[in-house]
């Protein structure tokens, strides 16, 4: 088990395997997605309250989700690269960035499309759930502008790395936002036995949750890949890689 | 079938919401690949180049 850990971390041999899982990855995010939009948009049940602007659901929760999601990933892994210096940690926590800075875009947009008909507004600037969630999206831009100015990478990991893991407040405001205020955002109907949704509405929800864990999962590794080859460009690995490529290339 | 497509008077909400939610999924994965592939020509240029410089010459004769 550690051998094969130790073997991941090695840049050349995440590489090939990342290459490898990436379709799997896609193959598995497109078919659940499939089954998803199907049970959700067909299959669910209109729902007695929100009628079937309820439906926004499907699209808007797994990206809430996966903003949280892909932050937490950002922030452990630059724990893990200031606290061991590894080699990939950092790589992971670059990668994760803009995906997750878009997935939250998308939980705002789709929340704001699902609040105007549901409340009269697209937008409330005293919500909590709102306003953490738009600070998050502030989070990964500061991150990614934090290091963009800083030329020198080492110093750019460290930098960063520290915001994000000072940005972790942030999450966890988002996560208990609508439990300690009393806020226009609903509260949680996943995980709460007093308030849960029934089984046909759920079970799409969780289908499209996975599914989009599996896409986050293949854009992350597509990423990676593309920023474990910026950072060992210089080693034989990648230059072999590279040569590989340049006959191939010219023979074609 | 249009019954389905007017979600009930809240079509705009609910396709707007979905048609954007997966253009930014396709977009996430062609950046990502765009930028992999960028890393990767560069390099390639720059090995192409290195082999050059190594065969003697410039490579702008050479090639």
């Amino acid at each position: 088990m550690w051998t094969w850990f130790h073997k991941l971390a090695s840049p050349p041999h995440f590489y090939r395997l990342a290459g490898l899982w990436i379709p799997w990855f896609l193959g598995t995010a497109v078919v659940f997605m499939v089954v998803g939009l199907y049970s959700g948009l067909v299959l669910a049940p209109a729902d007695y309250q929100q009628g079937d602007a309820f439906r926004i659901i499907y699209v808007h929760v797994p990206a809430a989700y996966l903003s949280l999601l892909a932050y937490m990933v950002m922030a452990v892994a630059s724990l893990i690269g200031l606290i061991w210096r590894m080699k990939l940690a950092h790589a992971v926590a670059v990668s994760a960035a803009p995906i997750g800075a878009s997935f939250t875009f998308l939980a705002l947009a789709t929340g704001s499309l699902w609040g105007k008909p549901m409340w009269g507004t697209w937008w409330e600037w005293s919500d909590p759930r709102m306003l953490s969630e738009l600070i998050l999206l502030f989070m990964y831009f500061g991150f990614m502008t934090l290091r963009s100015n800083i030329s020198e990478r080492s110093r750019a990991d460290k930098a960063g790395a520290v915001l994000a893991i000072v940005g972790v407040v942030n999450v966890v405001l988002v996560h208990y936002s609508v439990e300690w205020w009393n806020t226009l955002h609903q509260g949680q109907t996943v995980m709460n036995s007093d308030a849960k949704m029934p089984a046909s509405m759920l079970t799409p929800l969780l289908i499209m949750i996975l599914a989009f864990s599996l896409f986050f999962g293949a854009v992350m590794l597509q990423r990676l890949r593309g920023e474990v080859l910026l950072r060992e460009g210089g080693a034989r690995w990648a230059r072999r890689l590279a040569n590989e490529q340049a006959i191939e290339g010219a023979a074609t | 079938m249009m019954t389905w497509l007017a979600m009930g008077g809240y079509g705009f909400y609910v396709w707007s919401s979905f048609a954007l939610t997966f253009a930014v999924l396709a977009i996430n994965l062609v950046m990502a690949r765009t930028r992999h592939q960028r890393i990767m020509n560069a390099l390639r240029t720059k090995a192409a180049d290195e082999s050059g410089q190594r065969r003697g010459g410039f490579r702008e004769v050479t090639s």
